[in-house]
């Protein structure tokens, strides 16, 4: 179960597109290669436009899956 | 100011008001609602003074009424290539595409239910796919391009239960062209009929004879908002969804003055097609050229080749859809936007997600009638320092 508080977890719950991208892209920066970020969001947007994002920036995405209203989307960092 | 850096945009660094002289609008948002074509307004005018009354009236007055719809009609299936007696006007584009998905849907009720869409159909046709029966919608994905996937639409057409399938002609959002000559080869060897929405496509590119229903909008070609066309090839078993009317397909009719004048300017457009293609496909393409060289992190998106003339689509990487839109619309420049914040849904286009590219920072362009050259490059030339504004104002510069 992924929470708020692990690490490599972004939180954007609650956040309109395009801030939990930009929150996830703020994370990736500062994290080495190969390391794998969640990022937690409420607005159906972020759906789309992390596996997007990734595609543009050379991200793997690892997963995207949904839990009462909250997406959790993994990525690899490049 | 300094913008804060917490993912909210600093607004005011963001949207502002034009000062001083008062800067000509640019409008470039004429996907599904142009300016009327000044032809389209004479038609409307004289027909308010010669059509005022119900056609369903027996008397002088009625009758002349019913003569200016009977030629409208008589002036859009001739464009189409239909019969009079097969064209029925709607309320609206929306309304003509319900109507065709539920009226098919309970004539061919003892085939089945299904309906076979692609994933890119606009609301309306999903919408109403949906009222027909619990799953009854069957949407078949499009690839990034936003084409749809014609092996898995033929392969869906082909199925049981299947009371009709529904292709676009073009996506009216971001452009792309859809296969639907073969998608009707297929349907007619399945016995299942086609609708084509050709909303986005009528006065604008020939459309073809390959459909078996064909919808349009009025309000997309320059002619009045108001007026839809849904067209029905004899043979096409259709059930009345509605209550009984003299208007069988669309009750309680349409303003005779609107689609006297939606018939004129589908006649202008089709006249003036190849001179209006030429000069928007070249403007279009000198838009797709110039947004990704001169916007970092930008995605231009749809077919650049099989396309519609006049519609261009593009998203911008970390960029507020609202900001992007509010700030072209200070600087006098109209644009359209499937980003999730500038609709009243909470959902993104769900033409931009089923093509997998970003909904967000999206700016959708459709170029009227007569657009100027000029006007074309005065946006070019705006556009990146907007989008460089709105990127400030979230603080995303490296990212």
């Amino acid at each position: 179960m992924t929470t708020p508080d692990s690490p490599g977890v972004v939180d954007a719950r609650g956040l309109r597109c395009p801030a939990p991208v930009i929150r996830l892209a703020r994370a990736a920066r500062d994290v080495p290669a190969g390391t794998e970020l969640t990022v937690l969001a409420t607005d159906p947007a972020a759906v789309h436009d992390v596996p997007a994002w990734a595609r543009m920036r050379g991200h793997e995405l690892v997963s995207s899956s949904e839990d009462d209203g909250v997406h959790a989307i993994t990525v690899r960092t490049r | 100011m300094t913008p804060q850096h917490d993912d909210g945009p600093a607004r005011s660094g963001v949207t502002h008001t034009t000062s001083g002289e008062a800067a000509a609008r640019v409008f470039l948002d004429a996907g599904g609602r142009a300016p009327l074509l000044p032809q389209a307004r004479a038609a409307f005018v004289e027909a308010l003074d010669q059509g005022w009354a119900d056609p369903r009236r027996l008397h002088t007055e009625g009758r002349r009424a019913r003569m200016l719809l009977d030629g409208a009609r008589e002036a859009i299936a001739s464009v189409v290539g239909a019969r009079t007696e097969d064209v029925d006007l709607a309320p609206s584009h929306t309304a003509a595409l319900h109507s065709a998905v539920l009226a098919v849907a309970a004539g061919r009720r003892r085939v089945g239910s299904t309906v076979v869409v692609s994933a890119v159909e606009r609301a309306a046709v999903h919408a109403a796919a949906d009222r027909v029966a619990p799953g009854a919608r069957v949407a078949v994905p499009v690839d990034r391009l936003g084409r749809v996937e014609l092996d898995a639409f033929v392969a869906a057409v082909e199925g049981p239960d299947v009371a009709l399938a529904a292709l676009q002609h073009a996506n009216g959002e971001v452009g792309t062209l859809q296969p639907v000559a073969a998608a009707h080869e297929a349907a007619r060897r399945a016995g299942v009929p086609l609708l084509v929405d050709a909303g986005a496509s009528l006065g604008h590119v020939a459309v073809g004879p390959e459909w078996d229903l064909l919808a349009g909008d009025a309000g997309d070609w320059g002619g009045p908002a108001g007026i839809g066309v849904l067209v029905t090839r004899p043979g096409v078993r259709r059930s009345p969804d509605r209550p009984d009317d003299e208007d069988r397909w669309f009750p309680g009719g349409v303003s005779v003055p609107a689609a006297l004048a939606a018939a004129v300017a589908l006649q202008v457009a089709e006249t003036d097609r190849a001179a209006q293609d030429g000069l928007r496909r070249a403007l279009v393409d000198r838009i797709r050229d110039r947004v990704g060289t001169d916007v970092p992190d930008v995605d231009v998106v749809g077919d650049p080749v099989d396309r519609l003339p006049h519609v261009v689509t593009f998203s911008c990487l970390y960029v507020d859809g609202e900001a992007l839109v509010g700030g072209l619309d200070a600087l006098g420049f109209a644009v359209g936007s499937g980003s999730a914040c500038t609709s009243s849904a909470l959902e993104p286009s769900h033409v931009l997600a089923a093509m997998g590219v970003l909904t967000h920072g999206n700016v959708r362009l459709g170029l009227p009638h007569d657009v100027a050259a000029r006007d074309v490059d005065r946006f070019l030339v705006a556009l990146p320092s907007v989008v460089a504004r709105v990127r400030d104002a979230f603080g995303v510069a490296g990212l």
